[in-house]
């Protein structure tokens, strides 16, 4: 009998005006597995996402959570249901705390005459927990998030989306604005995710970080499924002619 | 690491001058102990008990504006209609009182509740029909200051019953309109700083795009922000009726800019998601006083207008921190 995928995407089309973005992309994913979605640049991998964490509603076709048929009507709903993802452009808001951007949605509150207010003192230690796991270099929580390092700012972003025990954590480009020892960072984290037990879809157009650390891979082509390979069977070559269209 | 510090101390004050510097409202609040220095300075009579009494309760109905006008601009919107909600709710409650009669109370909140309305409105149309906020406003500053001019055709109404005049007397040394603004101030910061309310409305101005990606809804934020804006222009509206003891369509013209401009003055970014509800409050102290010495000095208001322009430019002047590039 064949597992139930975690996630899986049946269908999903969408289009923005006149553009078609996505057409019928299947796409699922299994428990504790590392996928790999490339494509060339306007292939739809950044839509897909977005449509599975809840930013983008598809225009046609259903997601499943371990079997289940969700609907999300914001990123809140499949937050709730253990589905972070790490966005291109980090989306840290650079006039928060770092402890508010890691809590930006989900804020600890107690009650205070019968009034809920922001638990401050948690969020301040929490969030250092959560950013302290990461090894990287942050003072203090209070601190604005709009003076940190690119380096810094990623920290945090990850921070977030591994804090509240998520099922899966969807990275976009996750190495592009990286050193060559930051990027060594995110594929050391993506293991270490692994093996805790969450699945990861990662988006990368560095073929080598793609080939590290997946365990399958799955091409988009202009909005549509193009092939998919098990990552050891599979050779850069293979990937890149399904990608740009040469099989 | 630089060499020689001559002594502690100084690098104590130093250190304590520079932790002051960083808060975003120290130069509002540098401004605002100038201008009271050189007023108490220039004037003898400044410093007197009823020109403190004046200018407190001339500050209230500003300072109310400028709470609304200033959780608008936290997140990157702006409300232009303030004035003529006012101006609005004003002619309402009169309306409501002496020609329908109506007990006080449901005056005042059918004078609430319409503000409301119309900061809802204005809200409805920058989420919903996403107009831009300066434009959605523009439409309801005429919008309402049409409706003023349409519901009392263009009378003056005046002659309130006394319970509703309560509102501008003088409890000992402060009248019932600070406590109001006090009030409003007071809660409005709170809610600023300790409720995820507050928490999302900087949160919106200060990226909206990764607000919403992390399940905000941002478009709800907005909606308060415009409600409370509309809550705030109705709060003064009442205010300003009670102390005139009368209500007509053409009152408060130009008080949005007086908002904006004391929401500039005590920090508020432009730009979104920082700045204060007490920060405003001190601009909108500063306006006011400045209003005060140049009444004092006898300047005539004509003036009046071009000087609060140079302060405010200065204002903006001096609180922008941007990156200068090379030309």
């Amino acid at each position: 009998m064949a597992e139930i995928p975690l996630v899986e995407m049946k269908g999903i089309s969408k289009s923005f005006g006149a553009v078609k973005a996505l057409e019928r992309v299947d796409l699922e994913l299994y428990h504790q597995e590392v996928l790999g979605l490339v494509g060339d640049n306007a292939a739809g991998k950044s839509t897909l996402m977005k449509i599975l964490s809840g930013v983008y509603a598809p225009d046609e076709g259903e997601i499943l959570i371990e079997g289940e048929r969700v609907e999300f009507a914001s990123p809140a709903n499949s937050r709730s249901l253990g589905v972070e993802m790490i966005f291109q452009d980090l989306a840290i808001v650079p006039n928060l705390s770092i402890a508010g951007n890691i809590f930006l949605g989900r804020e600890p509150v107690k009650n205070f005459l019968g009034i809920k207010i922001l638990d401050k003192r948690k969020m301040i230690e929490e969030s250092r927990q959560a950013v302290g796991r990461l090894d990287v270099d942050i003072h203090s929580t209070k601190l604005t998030s709009g003076g940190l390092s690119g380096g810094q700012q990623q920290a945090v972003a990850v921070g977030r989306a591994v804090f509240f025990n998520p099922r899966v954590i969807i990275m976009d480009e996750p190495t592009a604005a990286l050193s060559v020892k930051g990027i060594k960072k995110v594929l050391e984290l993506v293991r270490e995710l692994k093996e805790r037990g969450i699945s990861i879809i990662l988006i990368s157009h560095r073929l080598p970080n793609i080939f590290a650390v997946t365990d399958r891979i799955v091409i988009l082509r202009i909005g549509r499924r193009v092939g998919e390979r098990m990552t050891k069977d599979a050779t850069p070559e293979q990937i890149i002619d399904l990608m740009v269209g040469m099989d | 690491m630089t060499p020689d510090r001559p002594k502690r101390t100084g690098k104590y004050v130093i250190d304590g001058l520079r932790k002051f510097g960083q808060f975003r409202e120290a130069p509002s609040l540098v401004a605002l102990l100038g201008i009271v220095l050189i007023s108490s300075l220039i004037s003898p009579y400044f410093f007197t008990g009823t020109n403190i009494k004046n200018i407190l309760t001339q500050v209230s109905i500003i300072a109310v504006l400028a709470e609304g006008e200033a959780l608008v601009i936290l997140t990157g919107g702006i409300d232009l209609s303030l004035g003529s909600v006012l101006a609005l709710v004003s002619v309402l409650i009169g309306g409501c009182m002496k020609w329908m009669n109506l007990p006080t109370y449901l005056a005042v909140l059918i004078g609430l509740g319409s503000g409301t309305l119309c900061g809802l409105t204005s809200g409805l149309l920058v989420t919903r029909v996403k107009i831009p906020s300066f434009i959605a406003t523009l439409a309801m500053m005429a919008i309402a200051r049409g409706l003023a001019l349409i519901y009392a055709k263009g009378i003056p109404i005046s002659m309130f019953p006394p319970e509703f005049r309560i509102i501008a007397r003088y409890l000992g040394p402060v009248s019932v309109l600070t406590l109001i603004m006090i009030g409003m101030c007071v809660i409005g910061q709170l809610m600023l700083s300790w409720t995820r309310t507050g928490q999302y409305i900087r949160a919106t101005g200060g990226h909206e795009e990764a607000t919403r990606y992390l399940g905000v809804n941002v478009d709800k934020v907005k909606l308060f922000a415009f409600a409370f804006s509309g809550f705030c222009a109705a709060v003064g509206g009442i205010m300003l009726t009670a102390r005139m003891d009368s209500a007509y369509p053409n009152v408060g013209q130009g008080y949005e800019l007086d908002a904006i401009g004391s929401a500039v003055l005590g920090g508020v970014s432009f730009t979104g998601g920082v700045g204060s509800v007490g920060g405003a409050f001190m601009g909108a102290l500063v306006i006011t006083i400045l209003g005060n010495l140049l009444n004092l000095l006898r300047v005539s208001g004509f003036y009046q207008y071009v000087f609060k322009g140079i302060i405010l430019a200065v204002a903006a002047l001096s609180l922008s921190r941007g990156v200068r590039y090379a030309k």
